[in-house]
Parts: C-alpha cells; sequence; structure tokens
C-alpha cells in the first residue's frame, strides 16, 4: 500500500481516528509521518483529558481560590489529583466531593453507583451463572433510570424526567407482573 | 511451578472450548479494588506498598480458589519474562514498568490472576474461552468474595468502589471480548460497527498490538462506564450485543462462501502457502496471515488443521514466547527466521 500523502514511499504508519465518532483512516510513510507529526495532536494521556474535566465548579474556585483544597488523609491537593488524574486515597474521595458530582457526570453520565456492594450476596447468583440472569439485570436497569431521573429533576430537565418516568413505571409494571 | 512451564500450556481460555468460540475467542472480567485504610499506589510509599503485598498474599493463599497460585514478585523478571507474561494477557504493559513492589497471582490453567499494586491495589482478572461472561463473573465473584474475608474494600455507598482513576469508580469492572472478525471486515462493515456500538456505550479496539490498529482482525469489544450500570445489567447488555455481533460475522462468512468463493479462497490458500514456504516474517505479517488461514478453516476451505492448535500459534510466535522457546535472546531479525520455522514445522504437524 503506498503512502495516502506522497504517494511513493509504502505506507508503513496506519492512523485510525474517530472523531464524534466518525472513524477515518489515514495510511502514511514514516517520512510524512514524522513531517505531520508536528502538526498532530500525539495520544493523549488520560491524566491530561481529565485535568480537562475535572475543572471546580465556578463557586467553588472563587471562594476557595486562596485556600488550597487538600485530602486529610493522605495530603493530596485537588491540584495535585487534576495534574495526576488519579485520587491519593479513599478519603480524597470525600475532600473533593463537591468537584467530582460533575467530573462523574461527564465520564459516566451519572454520579451514582448501582450494582454490588461489599460482603453480601452478589447481584447474580452463582448456580445461576450459565444463563443471563433477567432478575438482576432489570433490578440493574431500574436503578440506573431511577438515578438518571435523580439526575434529570436536579438539572431541570424535565422532559427527559418524563420520558424517565414512563419508562421505570414500564419496568416495574413488567418485574410484578 | 516455574514460569518456563507455562510456555508448554495452553492458556484456559485460547482453547476453543467455549460457546461460539470460532468467532468469539475468549471473555474476560476483570475488578479494580482497593484495601480499606491504605492510600492508593502512585501515592504510597515503599513500606505500604509492602503491606499490601503482604495482606494480598495471605487472603490469595487462603482462598479456596486460589490457594495453589503461583506467585511472581516483578521485580525479579527479565524483560523477556515480563514481555512473556503480557504476551498471555496475564499482566499489563503498565505493570512491567517500575517493577519494585509489583507482584502478580497466576492461578491453575491461567483462568484467574491478580496484579497487586498496579494502578490499583489489586486488579483481579478472569478469562474464559468463547462467549461466557456470565461464567467467567461466577469465578470472579467467588474469588473476590474469599479475599474479602481477609480484606475490607474501599466503598462508599454513593460511589460504589473506590479506584484510583476516576474512569473506574463504582463497578470498577471491565468485562471485554475477544473477537475475531475477518468477514464484517471484509465487507466493509466494521466502521459501521464501531460506530454504532460505541453509542451504545461499549468501546471497540484491535486486539494485538497498540492503540486502535487491528492486527489480523482480532477486536476486544468492552463496557466504557462504570458507573450507574450495575454489574448483571453490563454483563448482560455486553453478551446480547456481542451475540448480534456474531450473527453479524456469521452472515457476512456466509455471503463471502456464496458470492466471494474464489476470492477468499485464493486469499486463503496464499496466505497457508506464504506460512508454509516464508523464511524471515514478522509478527504482525503472520497475525494477518494466520487470520486468513482461521476464517478459511470457519469456511471449510482449509482442512486438516486444528484451530485450537492455530489460537496457541498466536502467542507462540510472539517476541518473548519465540525467545522462551529458543531458550536464549534473539535479535528481531533472528527472531523473524526463528517465527518462520516455528510456524513451517506446526504447519507440517497439522498445527
Amino acid at each position: 500500500m503506498l503512502c495516502d500523502i506522497c504517494k511513493k514511499n509504502e505506507a508503513t504508519v496506519h492512523l485510525t481516528e474517530v472523531v464524534n465518532e466518525d472513524v477515518s483512516e489515514l495510511h502514511i510513510c514514516e517520512k510524512c509521518a514524522r513531517a505531520k507529526g508536528a502538526s498532530m495532536q500525539q495520544h493523549f494521556g488520560i491524566a491530561e483529558l481529565l485535568s480537562g474535566l475535572a475543572d471546580l465548579p465556578v463557586d467553588m474556585v472563587s471562594r476557595k481560590s486562596h485556600i488550597s483544597i487538600k485530602c486529610p488523609g493522605c495530603g493530596m491537593s485537588y491540584d495535585n489529583f487534576k495534574k495526576m488524574g488519579r485520587f491519593g486515597c479513599a478519603k480524597c474521595y470525600d475532600a473533593f466531593k463537591r468537584a467530582l458530582y460533575p467530573l462523574f457526570k461527564k465520564i459516566h453520565g451519572t454520579s451514582c453507583h448501582i450494582g454490588k456492594e461489599p460482603m453480601k450476596s452478589s447481584s447474580i447468583k452463582l448456580n445461576q451463572a450459565a444463563k443471563p440472569d433477567k432478575a438482576s439485570a432489570v433490578k440493574d436497569r431500574l436503578g440506573g433510570l431511577k438515578a438518571k431521573l435523580l439526575d434529570a429533576i436536579k438539572t431541570e430537565e424535565f422532559e427527559q424526567a418524563a420520558v424517565l418516568r414512563d419508562k421505570i413505571k414500564m419496568l416495574e409494571d413488567q418485574k410484578n407482573r | 511451578m516455574k514460569l518456563d512451564d507455562l510456555i508448554n500450556q495452553t492458556s484456559e481460555w485460547l482453547k476453543g472450548t467455549g460457546p461460539e468460540s470460532d468467532i468469539a475467542i475468549s471473555s474476560r472480567i476483570r475488578l479494580a479494588r482497593n484495601i480499606d485504610g491504605f492510600t492508593f499506589v502512585d501515592w504510597s510509599d515503599d513500606k505500604t506498598k509492602q503491606q499490601i503485598i503482604e495482606l494480598s498474599k495471605e487472603a490469595v493463599f487462603s482462598s479456596s480458589c486460589m490457594k495453589d497460585a503461583f506467585y511472581i514478585d516483578m521485580s525479579v523478571l527479565s524483560p523477556i519474562d515480563k514481555q512473556f507474561l503480557i504476551e498471555r494477557h496475564l499482566i499489563s504493559r503498565e505493570h512491567a514498568i517500575e517493577t519494585e513492589r509489583k507482584a502478580v497471582f497466576i492461578g491453575n490453567g491461567e483462568i484467574a490472576s491478580i496484579m497487586v499494586n498496579e494502578e490499583d491495589h489489586l486488579r483481579l482478572q478472569v478469562m474464559q474461552s468463547g462467549i461466557a461472561l456470565y461464567e467467567a463473573w461466577a469465578i470472579m465473584t467467588k474469588l473476590e468474595k474469599e479475599l474479602e474475608r481477609k480484606m475490607k474494600f474501599a466503598f462508599s455507598d454513593e460511589w460504589g468502589y473506590l479506584t484510583a482513576c476516576p474512569t473506574n469508580t463504582g463497578t470498577g469492572l471491565r468485562a471485554s471480548v475477544m473477537m475475531h472478525l475477518p468477514a464484517i471486515v471484509m465487507t466493509a462493515q466494521i466502521n459501521g460497527l464501531i460506530k454504532a456500538v460505541s453509542k451504545l456505550g461499549l468501546t471497540v479496539r484491535g486486539f494485538f498490538g497498540e492503540g486502535t490498529e487491528a492486527v489480523g482482525n482480532f477486536f476486544q469489544v468492552s463496557n466504557q462506564v462504570t458507573m450507574g450500570h450495575g454489574e448483571a445489567e453490563t454483563i448482560d447488555n455486553l453478551t446480547r450485543i456481542i451475540n448480534q455481533i456474531i450473527a453479524q460475522e456469521r452472515g457476512s462468512r456466509d455471503f463471502l462462501r456464496e458470492k466471494k468463493k474464489d476470492t477468499i479462497e485464493d486469499k486463503v490458500s496464499r496466505a497457508y502457502a506464504t506460512l508454509e514456504s516464508a523464511h524471515i516474517i514478522t509478527s504482525s505479517e503472520t497475525i494477518d496471515l494466520l487470520s486468513l488461514v482461521r476464517l478459511g478453516i470457519g469456511l471449510g476451505m482449509v482442512k486438516g488443521l486444528n484451530r485450537q492448535k492455530l489460537n496457541d500459534l498466536f502467542i507462540l510466535i510472539q517476541p518473548a514466547h519465540l525467545q522462551k522457546l529458543a531458550g536464549k535472546e534473539l535479535s528481531p531479525s533472528e527472531r523473524d527466521i526463528k517465527r518462520a520455522e516455528l510456524i513451517k514445522s506446526r504447519l507440517k504437524a497439522g498445527v
């Protein structure tokens, strides 16, 4: 395969770019790849991406801009967390709590855990494991929808909330039947 | 057990015994867990990391499912040994960097393994052959429950299991299936599939090689988010979509067999002939050609080859495995020759 840019050399670098779900492919030679490299964003580290997402809500910054927030458990500052993209310990979750709601919403679409808890019977029983356990999947889905409903009410997206309410009702009816 | 013994065994997940394993080669469940009361790995001093290792040894060796596990201190391994574990999918690439106070436990048949002090204190992994996420999950819950007798995991009611990286918080679960999709690629449907699947909260990436490049048309499909969806829902969702992808690959294979028989037969036989006669061959070329031969077996065009043994070859032809087989270090060009020799002799023996 020849290089898509110079059309002379053998293409040895294969790039797949995903922009807004559009996938495009580029096959280029090493020389053109080097030339393109300067203008091209290299692989983004998760830390860089997160630091963009993890900006504090405005009111939190303005009020506390002169004090840096630190985790009492491990001493990690919020700035450290933003830079590293990693928490220092479990207590950081409490220390940075207010900033985490929007962060989790951006990453996961919600800021509410659904699922297993420590040392309680698992949501899938061992003897049922060979086949899909529909009941617990429905239960999980219900929990997920309820969390989304709460989110929608909080952010005043009432149309979305109405759709979710109807879905929840439908699933609950199904479950009770 | 010694590390070198692994090379003579086929990992359970590669055996091709699970459901639909001609297309969905293997299923994997991974959980990220941290032990309550200790700082996370990146923020810990050596003493804390050592404590985590001691605690995990105690918990793992007193469990029934991992009591005979093979314990490996990462810092004593040679570069080839580390690469060897990566190639067998027992550790991540990250786990092979700065290996002081890092460890891995490997269970029987390489079904379960646990990385200690990777990004989180524990990264538990269970692999199964075929589309078998529920089976893998059942093994995982048993393993986790046994570990919980000796350790308490960091958890919050609101946010679930607390992990070092916020992208894993919640269930800490990554479920993935390794798929061989040559017919979907040949019928130019793969980009559409990747797009559609990403809208459903799943990620598709190439299995061999790094980044998004999919050498040999092997893909890994996994869940993207870990919060807001329970484990059962996540696994159920992924299983349904994987089953649809399998159906699509089967449909595309039927299409190729009926409408493009000569073209495909030509490609498959050329691939086979190259593998049989090459004197020098790189690993990515090998994977591409083996992929075609594997498709040929699926389409009934290649007879007399055993798919399980062919699966083995995908792992054996990789750099560290070749050097282990040779019993010495080999330069890249020496490896390309050794690889060609290995393939020739295996194909002659029906793989």
